[in-house]
């Protein structure tokens, strides 16, 4: 009889999968297999419990060894570079549970750090287009009941959230989408002729970097105005066309990533998709939302927001809570040099920041809390191993559409090793240590 | 634990009768207490105000659309000073939406110690207890939300009570949540298709029933459920001209019911923010106040109780689980407007809106809830909350009660209008001289609250028994003459006791204090058929599991009080 | 030596994902991370053939990727790396006080490096900070 464990969240992306099963070995120590994950998730599974694991924390050593060293002495190590720096830079938060996030904002308020996550080179823009012009929007299993016009703005879901659409987005039959695919018309807007766009009833070959005139035109076309002949590379009539298919639908869901996020325009491409949803609204239903990148980026943004009052960016260095993405953003703090010491935990910015923000955590006194060997952990001056969220310790997480899902520990981590929750505590308290408090 | 005697204050106590009475109150292991021994500290509290700790009926202080408003508006936070943590107390900041530490501080400050969080969309439940957990000091429950969740609409539909009371009871332990709440019955889920329904007889979109049967069969099922707070509605057509008469048909439907529970409820229905719902008038045009009408009605039916929602005139932020309202609001005012609709259960939406007094309309808001508090004969069934953070925010409440008391304060204000003269003219509040005093004051923060909560038995009075939440406020009402004392004094507790433990010492917050969350585990009889609708909706159209949806995990509610109900036939 | 121009787009591919969970030390995430999706003209226009290293560079860096055929079609002119570091030597850092870096619609050029050695990302990375290797 199989060991299975069911209703398992798969802590990878968004999308936050929770119907996962995972067949362990009967003694209940070892994954043996994953069923219903994508590849990614599949392979965070599996890949959590290799031989080669690192288990126990690391200090760099001048030639570039690394020598092992205990989790006192890596918290003591910890506490002292937060409590030296005048700056510190606490980044990432968003590949670890609620309750850890907690806990490091009790670290940051006692340092004066400067919080941030991976919004920060993901859908920062988003939160920024938000704040100037709110955001119609609504949980993934309405748009699974009701949408029967689906738009991919500048997102790729068959290769970044692999199973968004068969869960949520195109194939499932919901209450009022009883017939599945053939209920909805799938739009795809995007440079290239991506897998996802091979699926779709219509793509928009837009040249790169252009979404915010077309979209702009989607606006001009639902109000039967004039456009010139191209925009952005697209005919009119197809802008009409697809300005007409969405006006007839009796819900219209746009789903972003991204393509309009990351491209000049950044925010401003997004505050007008938003308008372009607002005005939708006019004519029929309509709501957006952002396809976010890790699954707990979301949940760091709200534990953010109810104690601080800012999703990210968050500048605690004047002992109250300030926010001005372009100031009190990593990558510029970085680049500027800014921040006098670099705290990482639940992230990979050594390779998701551009290469010039990584030399500078490379120069300063440096700590990388992460499961994995990556080239943070390849320039930070102390590595700190730890379980892996969802697959050895349990946690809240929040999904793409602010819904949270407690995750499930199914296994036990490497022995001796440490949670995010408990080496975070420990290094409270030694910097409550140092602080004298 | 330490037991303390608070001593020469004048005390006001409605439940017990004591009306400004110097009188010691004394606390010993968490609760009131007859007497206590020589070894108990004294906090002298001669030429004080002594009250019990204050509670709050309605407020939107926990949860997803209170945190967008958090996210979305950083300029809010430059509204109020952001305060450094200092000793206890962690950073805390915003002015409508502040953070959970600032809203236990500031609850604290104006000497409150239970808030019930007003709607938690069952499917965000998990994130209501979040911000209840991190929020200190103050004790909390939160309000499911039924008036527009399809199994509801669907048992209803088919007048199916028993299923839709064992459905109530299943969510309310899935979602650890207190009582039952409808806001904008059908109208949300018609929300779902951008329409909306604005009369109670509007049948809701496929699912064909109307917010009249919706509101009825809600109301007997909390009444099946003996559940310890009465149905709490938040009826059609908010914020509309001429919507009174939509509330009249909405109260009226409670007419006949009597309370069942053993609680010491005695009201079936409880509207809310009741000011936004007693307009007069068709258009912004002839709009004018009916407050006349609604407090009319409330005051005859002595099954009803309500709180005002009363308007103070600040930038704000609105957020209400009435989908459709906030679009038309946003339609009005034109600033951003965030949305959420949420699958099988109901919707949301957050707009910023500044209530100035040089728009008239504005000023007519204000004087609605103030004329609806100053008619009411029983106050304990009118009760004060401002939506927060819709008509304002709660820190406003010292104020609001400086308007009540003070002919001269109210006057003060009809003079700041621009259109003082046709604000005046709408409104019975322009030649009203009643000042309530603080005995009524306490009704409608402590004693009738507590009571239409069914939480008599722990708070709102300082009858021996009940908990140790004693507020001692820096006012003498022998020697106070300037209202500007009354907002200042009750802005800023001079002690406060929660469960008997010391939490403001001399105007300083010395404790994070031990808060509970408080929620309602109903036993009803086994329902085969309700287990079998919920699994085959948890396996077509919802997209979390089953067994992924209940709060459970004591991170969630590290600190439980739980109400025991036995409903079962 | 023949250089062309094109517009960098970066982003996620699923391979990149699952070798990424897999260990980004690990070969498999330098094959599959480690490369630039050039349309069919492009190669042609470069005289390169599929499966060649290239450099790619511009006033932001430098860096030598394996040029593979796109798979998911391209307008010509446009080039797509997937996110990681090697994209992250190039990608234009200016947030235009934003905060988010411009990880799309970055002009590189691009030549033919063929006995020039691909880094794994650990050693990629640390050459670049200046450390030991």
């Amino acid at each position: 009889m199989a060991n299975i464990v069911s209703d398992v969240i798969c802590t990878f992306c968004g999308t936050l999968c929770d119907d996962l099963e995972i067949e362990l070995s009967d003694d209940g120590k070892k994954i043996k297999e994953v069923y219903h994950a994508c590849a990614i998730g599949a392979e965070k599974f599996l890949h959590s419990q290799a031989e080669d694991r690192i288990t126990r924390p690391r200090m760099m050593q001048e030639d570039g060894t690394t020598k092992e060293v205990s989790y006192e002495e890596a918290a003591k190590y910890t506490a002292k570079i937060l409590c030296d720096a005048k700056k510190p830079l606490m980044y990432g938060w968003s590949s670890t549970s609620c309750e850890a996030q907690s806990v490091g904002h009790e670290i940051a308020e006692a340092v004066g750090g400067m919080v941030d996550n991976t919004a920060t080179v993901c859908h920062g823009s988003s939160l920024i287009a938000v704040q100037d012009v709110g955001i119609p929007s609504c949980t993934l299993g309405e748009a699974m009941n009701r949408a029967d016009r689906v738009v991919f703005w500048g997102c790729n879901p068959a290769h970044a959230h692999p199973r968004h659409m068969s869960r949520y987005s195109v194939y499932p039959r919901g209450f009022f989408t009883g017939k599945g695919a053939k209920s909805r018309k799938v739009i795809v807007i995007d440079p290239r002729k991506t897998d996802t766009a091979s699926l779709a009833d219509a793509h928009l070959q837009l040249d790169q970097g252009r979404d915010y005139e077309l979209l702009s035109a989607l606006r001009v076309a639902f109000r039967g105005e004039k456009l010139p002949d191209f925009v952005a590379g697209i005919p009119k009539d197809q802008i009409y066309e697809a300005a007409d298919l969405l006006k007839s639908g009796r819900f219209v869901i746009i789903y972003f990533g991204m393509g309009v996020t990351q491209s000049l325009g950044k925010n401003h491409n997004i505050d007008i998709a938003i308008a372009v949803t607002r005005d939708l609204n006019d004519y029929t239903k309509a709501a957006i939302m952002p396809m976010r990148g890790h699954y707990n980026v979301t949940g760091s943004g709200e534990v953010l927001g109810w104690q601080f009052g800012f999703p990210y960016c968050v500048d605690l260095s004047r002992g109250i809570a300030r926010y001005n993405p372009g100031e009190t953003s990593s990558n510029d703090l970085l680049v500027r040099d800014e921040v006098d010491a670099a705290f990482i935990l639940g992230s990979d910015p050594g390779a998701h920041f551009p290469i010039s923000s990584v030399k500078k955590i490379a120069q300063l006194p440096s700590v990388a809390i992460d499961p994995h060997l990556t080239p943070t952990t390849a320039v930070c001056k102390l590595h700190v191993p730890v379980a892996f969220v969802g697959v050895e310790v349990g946690g809240c997480c929040y999904r793409m559409d602010n819904v949270p899902i407690e995750s499930r520990k199914v296994v036990d981590p490497p022995e001796g090793m440490l949670t995010d929750q408990e080496f975070l505590t420990m290094v409270l308290a030694e910097v409550r240590k140092c602080k004298g408090v | 634990m330490a037991e303390y005697l608070i001593k020469n204050g004048f005390v006001f106590d409605p439940v017990q009768g004591i009306n400004g009475d110097k009188k010691d109150i004394a606390i010993k292991d968490g609760k009131i207490v007859e007497s206590v021994g020589a070894s108990a500290k004294v906090i002298d509290a001669a030429g004080k105000t002594v009250m019990a700790g204050g509670v709050d009926i309605h407020a939107h202080v926990a949860g997803p659309k209170v945190n967008v408003g958090r996210n979305f508006r950083p300029e809010d936070k430059k509204q109020a000073i952001y305060e450094p943590g200092r000793g206890v107390r962690r950073m805390s900041g915003g002015f409508s939406v502040p953070t959970v530490f600032k809203t236990g501080y500031e609850y604290a400050n104006m000497g409150y110690t239970t808030v019930m969080e007003a709607a938690m969309p069952p499917f965000y439940a998990r994130h209501v207890h979040e911000e209840i957990r991190d929020t200190p000091i103050i004790d909390q429950g939160a309000y499911p939300v039924f008036g527009n969740n399809w199994f509801v609409l669907e048992y209803l539909k088919n007048g199916e009570a028993e299923n839709t009371a064992a459905y109530i009871s299943w969510l309310l332990r899935m979602t650890k949540g207190f009582a039952i709440k409808c806001v904008n019955p059908g109208g949300t889920e018609a929300w779902g298709w951008g329409l909306n329904c604005t009369s109670i007889h509007d049948p809701v979109p496929y699912f064909d029933i109307t917010p009249a049967e919706i509101v009825k069969g809600l109301i007997e099922a909390n009444e099946y459920l003996k559940l310890p707070h009465s149905m709490h509605v938040h009826s059609n057509n908010l914020g509309n001209p001429g919507n009174y008469e939509t509330t009249l048909e909405t109260l009226k439907l409670a007419e006949g019911i009597s309370a069942k529970n053993d609680f010491g409820r005695e009201q079936v229905l409880h509207h809310t923010h009741i000011q936004f719902h007693s307009y007069g008038g068709t258009t912004w045009g002839d709009f004018e106040s009916r407050a006349d009408k609604i407090a009319d009605y409330v005051n005859s039916q002595k099954n009803i109780t309500c709180d005002i929602g009363f308007v103070t005139l600040d930038e704000t932020t609105t957020m209400t689980a009435d989908g459709p309202f906030e679009h038309h609001l946003c339609e009005l005012n034109h600033l951003k407007w965030a949305n959420t609709d949420v699958e099988l259960e109901t919707g949301s939406g957050v707009v910023p809106y500044v209530y100035s007094p040089d728009i008239y309309v504005c000023g007519l808001q204000w004087a609605i809830g103030l004329e609806i508090a100053l008619l009411a004969k029983d106050s304990m069934r009118f009760h004060m909350t401002t939506d927060h953070p819709n008509a304002g925010p709660f820190t406003r409440y010292p104020r609001v009660m400086k308007w009540l008391m003070s002919a001269k304060a109210r006057d003060e204000m009809f003079a700041g209008m621009k259109n003082e003269d046709k604000v005046r003219d709408r409104t019975g509040l322009s030649t009203m001289d009643r000042e309530l005093s603080l005995y009524e004051i306490a009704m409608m923060t402590r004693a009738g609250t507590a009571k239409a909560l069914g939480l008599s038995h722990m708070y709102g009075s300082l009858t021996p028994g009940l908990c140790g939440d004693v507020a001692v406020y820096d006012y003498n009402p022998e020697t106070a003459s300037d209202p500007e004392a009354i907002e200042k004094a009750f802005g800023k507790a001079a002690f406060l006791f929660k469960q008997g433990e010391l939490i403001i010492n001399d105007g300083e917050i010395v404790s994070n204090g031990n808060k509970r969350t408080l929620w309602v585990n109903v036993k009803t009889n086994e329902n085969p058929q309700v287990e079998r609708d919920i699994a085959l909706k948890f396996n077509k159209f919802y997209t979390v599991n089953q067994n992924n949806y209940e709060v459970a995990a004591h991170h969630y509610v590290p600190n439980p009080y739980v109400f025991e109900i036995d409903a079962t036939v | 030596m023949t250089k062309i121009s094109l517009n960098l787009l970066t982003g996620r591919t699923i391979q990149q994902g699952s070798t990424m969970e897999g260990g980004k030390e690990k070969k498999a995430y330098t094959k599959a991370v480690a490369i630039i999706e050039m349309t069919p003209e492009d190669m042609k226009r470069l005289k390169v053939w599929k499966n060649t290293n290239v450099r790619v560079s511009n006033e932001f860096g430098s860096v030598v990727v394996k040029a593979v055929l796109a798979e998911q079609g391209l307008h010509s002119g446009d080039a797509y790396m997937p996110m990681g570091p090697w994209a992250n030597m190039v990608v234009d850092p200016n947030t235009y006080s934003t905060g988010m870096p411009t990880f799309k619609g970055t002009p590189i050029e691009v030549e033919v490096a063929i006995n020039e050695p691909i880094y794994d990302s650990q050693e990629l990375v640390r050459r670049a900070c200046g450390l030991k290797v």
